[in-house]
């Protein structure tokens, strides 16, 4: 057991927001805030009181912590390079994937629990985008499962080397298929525009209109987690040759930046798609993974076998 | 006198005292019953599982040949599940008929077929005599039948339940055909006879008979496309009817499946991929249709095919694991099925409880016109959302548990040598991952439209928590699906007693050594999850502002929301509804809005099943037009039937002198 992995995790939360915003003030021009003012933001929603809807129940009470207390044990199950994740057994990315759809679950049925007209929109759309992305990083996981011959999280990042030219075109479409995944889940540009104004366009944002105070506070806290849990996934492709801590952390955190810097960019020149485009995209996404399994089939010289 | 004997006159007993006792007591009557036969067929269920077999035989005479009435582990599960469903739903039951005691003949023969019922399941899994089993399962459907009818004043009620009992007798037939070809061949009456039957032709043709009992049983089971009589009469018959339809009768397919599996010798691998895929498409066609679904009991009805296609899988990948000789394929298959089997019908009771709750109290079962019941009936609503959750397959509950199985099963037999089982497997665990998603959807849609949020319609009387006589089973199954969620390694220990049967088919080692420590684990992180949530709400507790308001839900500035306002389950899946527009079939009746002051227009849809068009409707338009002309047979002048009569008997005669003399 070995919490570095988390602890880097944590730490990430701490500048990834803030980078992704100094990046979006600096492509357009703009003087922007500090690195850390979302981190104040979050702090002070900490801190504040709330308003409740009176339409509400218990509900939307238990939601906000259980979301994040589920991208808290989702976090748990990822490996830090050689050093397995908190909890760590055979096939545990099921239960990663599916412990983050219980949080998913319960923020669903809260936004539908003040009775809002808006509110169901952005948890109907929230519903069937991630019921569309899941597949995608189960294809993935199998394909890493079938290259490496290992069936968890650790084991497969451990033994993931890259041999020939086809498993580097693997590792990079399956970085590019973590980041998408990463932007759908956490309804980031091309899916969903976090800045929008208008509640008919809006995802996840709409789903938390009426969320305030420590609630509001736990639901972004969540999104900072979940993105820095993606940009650890991405990490790991590249954090096996390094054993030492000296060459593994410096990976690991730029890695992270570069994600951040990434998401920046692609929030700096892309629009958001129309809604109605977003299926496509979406399943995109998961062909691009079933492409990865068809390299791995040919790295692994099942193609000849047959 | 032997355990069965006295069964089966205890059975006797008590229906005779249902039908004579007062209407009030008739529901203590039948939880009696049921508490007797089960405490009985448990008794002998349990001893299977510490390896003890149980068998009385008895002499059938001239027709039916020896009975023999054996137990093994297989059945001792199937048992163990059905009593506890039938008790808990027998507990609703007694609380649920409450209101129809004005009507005691009806009443004396629900209860009556309800106990008729519960020991006939027994029978159906302990007797190996074709004919006893034919006659067993005959027993069984016709009081299904009884039950479902029970409000047999609506048409639609009738009308469903004939459509299940047609339906079932065709499965019916299928098995028939199987056991009459078997005992044609051997001699027997005997399920041994089928083993050495199907021992002594090889596997080709033992193929071709366990597809014509998968048929039979699926018909039960409601696999795709054998399911259309499902989902009229889950939503026709009494809340606690379709808890036990849904929870155990269909159970019985899968169990006759599973029986046919452990006898028949056939290619495994071909009938593994055939069973994988058909079961693959019966989840995702199932939870397709359901999301559509605005009737709360249909929707659950599809739900129950999305099931039992799952279970469907655990079964074809414990089959392609057989043929492959891969003893963890095998075990995770069978386990995962067998598992599942439990957890379905532990959920599935629980949600149809729920829904015969709400329908008491708001008598609707139309999502669009319920809302804001959380506040009116707190533990029912929590009830129906434990058991939302297990159906989505998500941790901490049992859904994710037999899921996860068959998952690690799934991923397992992606690392096989031929390329042909890697894209079946894969194409699996997108399917899975799909129904998963499909199923939250859903899940989503159902709890969040009928519980939160405010009211969207005017019940005719005020609404209230139900009796504690109600609560009481719900929250013995609730206990239940928490246990399994939380400490699996108890019950998965339990379920790979029956799962070793199969391994032990090929002579395969037992349990891999990996299975347990994982889990350990699962259950571990269960708990960490729950004391994280716990932890976070205690310093949202301590940390937050007590400065709490409450105010109108965000409205955009707009201050004069109503119930009206709000998303409604149609608007909810919309977004999914357009996407597989091609694959549904919406039936869509609109007005267009005509002239300047136009007078007030609507909006129907009304989702219809493909399949039942294509292979129900479609036939039967063509067979109504072709016997159609025969109709001048069936004149009603009684001399004319007898004269049929007498031709039948002379082509009879005639056609079996003809065929003696060309031999």
């Amino acid at each position: 057991m070995d919490i570095t992995g988390i602890l880097l995790i944590i730490a990430t939360t701490l500048f990834f927001p803030g980078i992704i915003i100094r990046i979006k003030s600096i492509l357009s021009g703009r003087k922007g805030p500090g690195i850390f003012q979302p981190l104040k933001d979050i702090w002070r929603l900490f801190r504040k009181g709330a308003v409740y809807s009176e339409t509400s129940s218990l509900i939307f009470q238990i939601a906000p912590a259980i979301y994040f207390s589920s991208v808290l044990a989702a976090i748990s199950f990822i490996p830090f390079g050689d050093s397995p994740g908190l909890i760590s057994f055979k096939w545990d990315f099921v239960c990663f994937a599916y412990v983050l759809a219980l949080g998913k679950f319960f923020m669903i049925i809260s936004s539908l629990d003040t009775g809002s007209s808006f509110e169901g929109m952005g948890a109907s759309r929230e519903a069937l985008y991630s019921m569309l992305v899941e597949p995608a990083f189960f294809i993935l996981m199998g394909s890493f499962a079938l290259l490496t011959g290992y069936e968890s999280f650790f084991e497969i990042f451990r033994s993931l080397h890259f041999g020939s030219y086809v498993s580097y075109a693997v590792g990079v479409l399956a970085a590019f298929v973590i980041v998408i995944i990463a932007m759908t889940e956490n309804s980031r540009m091309p899916v969903d525009d976090p800045k929008t104004h208008l509640e008919l366009t809006m995802v996840h944002e709409v789903m938390i209109l009426d969320n305030s105070g420590f609630d509001l506070g736990l639901i972004l806290y969540a999104a900072n987690l979940k993105f820095a849990m993606y940009g650890a996934l991405i990490a790991n492709f590249f954090l096996t040759p390094g054993k030492e801590w000296f060459y593994s952390i410096p990976i690991f955190i730029g890695v992270q930046i570069l994600f951040a810097m990434t998401v920046g960019i692609i929030e700096s020149f892309m629009a958001r798609f129309r809604m109605n485009h977003n299926p496509q995209f979406i399943f995109a996404v998961t062909s691009i993974s079933l492409l990865i399994f068809l390299g791995v089939l040919f790295v692994t010289g099942k193609f000849i076998a047959a | 006198m032997s355990l069965s004997v006295v069964a089966l006159f205890s059975i006797a007993f008590f229906v005779i005292l249902t039908i004579v006792i007062r209407a009030d007591w008739k529901s203590n009557i039948a939880l009696l019953a049921v508490l007797f036969s089960a405490g009985l067929s448990s008794y002998i269920a349990v001893k299977t599982f510490f390896g003890e077999s149980f068998q009385e035989i008895f002499d059938g005479g001239y027709v039916f040949g020896t009975i023999p009435v054996r137990a093994d582990a297989l059945a001792g599960w199937f048992i163990l599940l059905t009593n506890f469903t039938s008790l808990t739903g027998i507990l609703y039951g007694r609380s649920y008929m409450k209101s129809y005691e004005n009507q005691p003949g009806n009443l004396s023969l629900h209860f009556a077929s309800y106990m008729i019922n519960h020991f006939s399941m027994i029978g159906i899994f302990l007797i190996q005599n074709f004919l006893a089993f034919l006659c067993f399962w005959e027993i069984m459907t016709i009081s299904s039948f009884l039950l479902v009818i029970f409000e047999h004043g609506k048409m639609a009620t009738i009308k469903a339940g004939i459509n299940f009992l047609v339906q079932s007798h065709i499965g019916v037939l299928f098995l028939t055909i199987g056991f009459i070809y078997i005992s044609h061949h051997t001699g027997s009456y005997d399920f041994n006879a089928i083993n050495e039957y199907s021992r002594s032709v090889g596997p080709s043709a033992g193929s071709l008979l366990f597809i014509c009992f998968f048929i039979g049983f699926a018909f039960k089971a409601g696999f795709v496309p054998f399911h259309t009589w499902l989902t009229y009469a889950h939503p026709a018959a009494p809340a606690h009817i379709s808890g036990v339809m849904s929870g155990v009768i269909i159970k019985l397919g899968i169990f006759g499946i599973l029986r046919m599996l452990l006898l028949i010798n056939m290619d495994y691998l071909a009938m593994g991929c055939i069973v994988l895929l058909i079961s693959l498409l019966s989840g995702v066609y199932g939870v397709m249709l359901a999301i559509v679904q605005h009737n709360v009991k249909k929707l659950l009805a599809y739900h129950s095919i999305e099931n039992i296609g799952i279970i469907g899988m655990g079964i074809g990948l414990g089959l392609i694991g057989l043929g492959l000789n891969n003893s963890y394929l095998t075990f995770a298959g069978f386990t995962g099925a067998l598992l599942h089997s439990l957890n379905h019908s532990l959920f599935k009771s629980l949600l149809f409880f729920g829904a015969g709750t709400v329908y008491q109290k708001t008598h609707t079962m139309e999502i669009e016109h319920l809302g804001g019941l959380i506040k009116k009936m707190p533990q029912t609503a929590i009830l129906f959302l434990i058991a939302s959750l297990a159906i989505c397959g998500l941790p901490p509950f049992n859904g994710f548990v037999s899921e996860f199985i068959i998952y690690s099963g799934l991923f397992n037999g992606i690392n096989q040598e031929h390329i042909l089982f890697s894209i079946l497997m894969i194409g699996s665990v997108s399917g899975l991952t799909l129904i998963g998603g499909l199923a939250m959807l859903c899940f989503t849609k159902a709890f969040g439209i009928m519980f939160l949020g405010k009211e969207r319609h005017l019940y005719h009387e005020p609404v209230h928590e139900a009796k504690n006589a109600i609560l009481f089973p719900k929250y013995l199954i609730a206990i239940f699906i928490i246990l399994i969620g939380l400490l699996p390694q108890f019950f998965v220990g339990i379920a790979v007693i029956p799962a070793g049967l199969f391994t032990a088919v090929k002579n395969l080692t037992g349990q891999p050594a990996e299975f347990f420590p994982l889990f350990q684990s699962i259950s571990m992180s269960a708990f960490a999850l729950i004391l994280l949530s716990i932890l976070l709400f205690g310093i949202r507790w301590l940390v937050a502002s007590p400065n709490r308001l409450v105010s109108p839900t965000w409205g955009c500035g707009y201050t004069g929301p109503g119930a009206k306002l709000q998303y409604t389950a149609n608007s909810f899946v919309r977004s999914y509804r357009k996407l597989v527009r091609p694959l549904l079939m919406m039936n869509k009746k609109e007005e267009k809005i005509k002239g300047v002051f136009p007078g007030p227009v609507g909006l129907q849809t009304n989702p219809y099943d493909r399949m039942e068009a294509v292979l129900i409707d479609f036939p039967i338009k063509y067979l109504k037009g072709f016997f159609n002309a025969f109709r001048f047979f069936q004149n009603g002048k009684v001399q004319f039937y007898i004269l049929y009569g007498i031709i039948f008997i002379v082509l009879a005669i005639i056609i079996s002198l003809i065929v003696e003399t060309l031999n």
